[in-house]
């Protein structure tokens, strides 16, 4: 009663409520992608800066001193700005792009759609939801311009570096301060918005819309949003209590008698390990939030090209399920080095062996299921087969990751960055890709460039494993990660491939212009796409292209039937049924 | 069932299908919200048993006079607070707005005398001299900090309960909010009397000397 005055069915009037402070959730959702589009590029550009300064740590970038008078006095970066960028960089990456992108983006603007809805069930909080997290990536990057520069403790913030105070270097000043507040920020919005999720998944499913017969992207974003819902309000409190470290003068994550830039800290009894615990019970289930939106999004588009149901749909989803609840159990796998008991390591390196499984079953289900299908290389086809070969790539090193044996070797080195490059980082952005141009004919009306959209997945493709597959040797070779010059003699002969992949970096980095073209001319360009370009069966394109206000314009679908009806007999010679189409007639 | 029942939870004219847990949206939401509270505070309780255990001379400063006497009328206080909520929501649903809005009334009072009595012991001990960052008995200043850390959470969360069931109550009062708003304020109040049954034992009844 009270919701029907939050979300009218009249659309709003004026240019604000419909675009700006809209609760719609397809403008949120829209709002969400752009904001991701804006921290992506953020990233990416400062990741070309740790990459040239890697491979010519002498050579000046022209124009960054500008940026940092103090951090690139010259265009020459220091050690600690580098490690001010690499913090900056993992933190937009993690947070405002693996985050916002496939889970608030997309699950924003499709979750609704899928499952016959109107709007989320909290159409208000849902806004909310979008302009915190603006202010959290506002906040972010405010800290470019304080006057010592970013944080620089990494994007895990480990105490007690990022607890003390600009003792620890440039950054560790003001800007960890405004680090953490971002990231406090950031922790309410996500936490509004996965409440949102699994309330709008449970309570306004359509007519005939069981959770059997649910997409399997709605399936994922309904799980990642509550691994979220937990794992946000761990991250929160602790981030609060990194503030009080900082601001207060309390020593929770403070030992007693440190000595830092020859001054006794004035802390004494708390735990640089407490941190540790509480930042990775949250930050592995952020692996998975940053990737199931992924796996969804796949086991949605997949079946679409392939021309075929998935392969074991039951299977899929128990497996997001337990993965799910693992992720729970196995944060002690990043503290093996932390000087943690070794006996906790034992204890966390089983579920960490165990969590391979279900996502190994994952895998081979997404290639059963590509298995003597006439696949359609459509662009958004090639980025699944992309997703899946980067994921099998960056998980098999997983494996080895998993031993606090082996781990204790790579941990610190390159193994470690491409491992996580691979597997959460290019995959979900392969998911990323894959769902913008599935979902984009549905989002604006109009159909994406096929010819760029392959030459993009292409360059993408090749370009990702010339950047991360060699991290690899590196790290076996034990180059060591965060450095950020290598002048040790052992190193030195790494020089080149580090060159190699500063290059290819580049390369990736140039072929990401060709998306970026081909969204901007498509939006306007584009021909116009039909409502349901894929000929797919979910809800989602059952409406207009793009869908009205209410999105079915006031006729909620009645689902007759689950997402995955292809390679059957549909009707006037479809391959395919749609889940709210009537019952054929019997043909034979 | 007839169509009144199955938009429940859902804007007019959605068809939905029937919520397997049967329950508005407004409801499930408030469930949702206490799952992630409870993480927070176990995330708060879990970092004060980590530093306790890491302290091995981890101070013990309270007595049972006055603050475990203090602390056992705030129980109380809090307990019959939860209690009164019951009866606010059974009248709130029975339809008895009146009677309602009395025992909303009372839970508000009890929650500011729990806020009352709170508010002077903090006062008393910071005029002993603890503070987030000092011991004034000389051990691990880690006991300032996690006390009024976790009890002042605790705290936030019984004044703003306090706020939202006054405009609940309002709001009720004018027909804008009916019995689920209240009932749902009301598992939001059963909550925070909750937590503290974990916050009383750890926080206070551990630290006895």
């Amino acid at each position: 009663m009270h919701e029907a005055a939050v979300h009218p069915h009249a659309p709003p009037q004026g240019f604000l409520r419909t675009h700006v402070f809209s609760v719609d959730h397809k403008v949120i959702g829209k709002q969400y992608l752009d904001l991701a589009l804006v921290a992506v590029c953020t990233g990416m550009v400062l990741s070309w800066l740790m990459r040239l300064h890697l491979a010519w740590p002498t050579a000046a970038i022209p124009g960054l001193d500008k940026l940092s008078p103090n951090g690139a006095a010259g265009g020459v970066i220091t050690p600690e700005y580098y490690l001010s960028l690499m913090t900056m960089h993992g933190t937009i990456m993690v947070f405002f792009v693996l985050t916002t992108a496939p889970f608030a983006g997309f699950g924003n603007y499709f979750l609704p759609l899928q499952v016959g809805a109107e709007d989320m069930a909290f159409p208000r909080i849902n806004m909310t939801s979008f302009w915190v997290t603006l202010v959290a990536f506002l906040v972010l990057i405010s800290s470019f311009f304080v006057a010592d520069g970013p944080a620089l403790s990494g994007w895990t913030a480990y105490a007690p570096l990022s607890a003390v105070g600009k003792d620890a270097g440039p950054g560790q000043g003001l800007g960890q301060t405004l680090w953490a507040i971002s990231i406090a920020i950031f922790c309410v919005a996500q936490l509004l918005g996965a409440l949102n999720f699994i309330a709008t998944t449970l309570d306004l499913r359509t007519k005939g819309m069981s959770l059997a017969r649910m997409p399997f992207s709605t399936w994922a974003w309904f799980i990642t949003a509550v691994i979220g819902l937990i794992a946000f309000a761990v991250l929160m409190p602790a981030c609060i209590l990194l503030i009080l470290d900082r601001v207060a003068g309390t020593s929770f994550f403070i030992p007693s008698g440190l000595v830092i830039s020859d001054r006794l800290q004035p802390h004494s009894g708390g735990s640089p390990l407490l941190w540790q615990h509480l930042f990775w019970f949250f930050g592995h289930p952020e692996v998975y939030i940053a990737i199931l939106p992924g796996f969804g999004i796949i086991s949605h588009i997949l079946p679409v090209f392939a021309r075929k149901p998935l392969l074991g749909p039951r299977a899929m989803i128990g497996c997001l399920i337990a993965i799910a609840f693992l992720s729970y159990t196995v944060w002690g796998h990043h503290m093996f080095l932390s000087g943690m008991n070794p006996f906790s390591a034992t204890l966390f390196s089983v579920p960490t062996l165990i969590i391979t499984i279900p996502a190994t079953i994952v895998t081979l289900l997404w290639i059963g299921t590509i298995y003597g299908a006439k696949l359609r290389f459509t662009t958004p086809a090639l980025f699944c087969l992309g997703f899946v070969s980067v994921f099998v790539s960056g998980g098999i090193s997983g494996f080895f990751l998993a031993q606090p044996s082996i781990d204790t070797y790579l941990h610190g080195t390159y193994f470690v960055v491409g491992h996580f490059h691979f597997v959460m980082g290019v995959a979900a952005m392969f998911g990323i890709f894959a769902g913008t141009y599935f979902w984009f004919p549905k989002m604006f009306g109009r159909m994406m460039n096929e010819t760029l959209g392959k030459w993009h997945f292409w360059l993408t493709f090749i370009g990702v494993y010339c950047v991360f597959m060699p991290m690899h040797y590196l790290g076996l070779a034990g180059n060591v990660r965060r450095y950020s010059a290598f002048t040790d003699d052992y190193l030195k002969p790494l020089i080149p491939l580090h060159r190699f992949i500063t290059i290819a970096a580049l390369f990736t980095g140039a072929a990401q212009l060709i998306f970026l073209f081909n969204l901007i001319r498509s939006r306007f360009r584009g021909p116009k796409a039909p409502d349901n370009p894929w000929e797919a069966t979910t809800l989602e394109w059952a409406t207009t292209s793009p869908p009205p206000f209410d999105n079915f314009g006031g006729k909620p679908p009645v689902v007759q039937r689950g997402p995955n009806e292809y390679g059957v007999a549909g009707a006037g010679g479809a391959d395919y049924l749609m889940q709210a189409a009537p019952e054929p007639a019997p043909a034979r | 069932m007839g169509e009144a029942a199955m938009t429940v939870g859902a804007r007019p004219g959605a068809l939905v299908e029937e919520s397997p847990y049967g329950i508005p949206s407004r409801k499930l939401g408030m469930w949702l919200f206490i799952l992630a509270d409870a993480a927070t505070f176990g995330a708060m309780l879990f970092a004060y048993g980590y530093l306790r255990v890491a302290n091995p001379d981890w101070t013990r400063p309270f007595a049972f006079w006055p603050t475990i006497a203090n602390g056992i009328a705030m129980t109380v206080v809090l307990l019959t607070s939860s209690l009164t909520m019951v009866a606010a929501v059974a009248a709130a649903q029975a339809g008895r707005q009146p009677a309602s809005l009395r025992w909303l009334g009372v839970t508000m009072g009890l929650g500011a005398l729990f806020a009352a009595l709170h508010l002077r012991e903090w006062i008393a001990m910071i005029g002993a001299g603890w503070r987030l960052f000092r011991n004034p008995m000389g051990g691990p200043v880690l006991f300032g900090a996690t006390f009024f850390g976790i009890t002042g959470l605790h705290l936030l969360h019984v004044i703003t309960g306090v706020v939202v069931i006054g405009v609940i109550a309002l709001g009720f009062r004018r027909g804008r909010f009916d019995a689920g708003h209240v009932e749902t304020t009301g598992l939001y109040w059963h909550f925070v009397d909750l937590v503290w049954m974990f916050v009383f034992p750890l926080v206070y009844l551990l630290n006895v000397r």
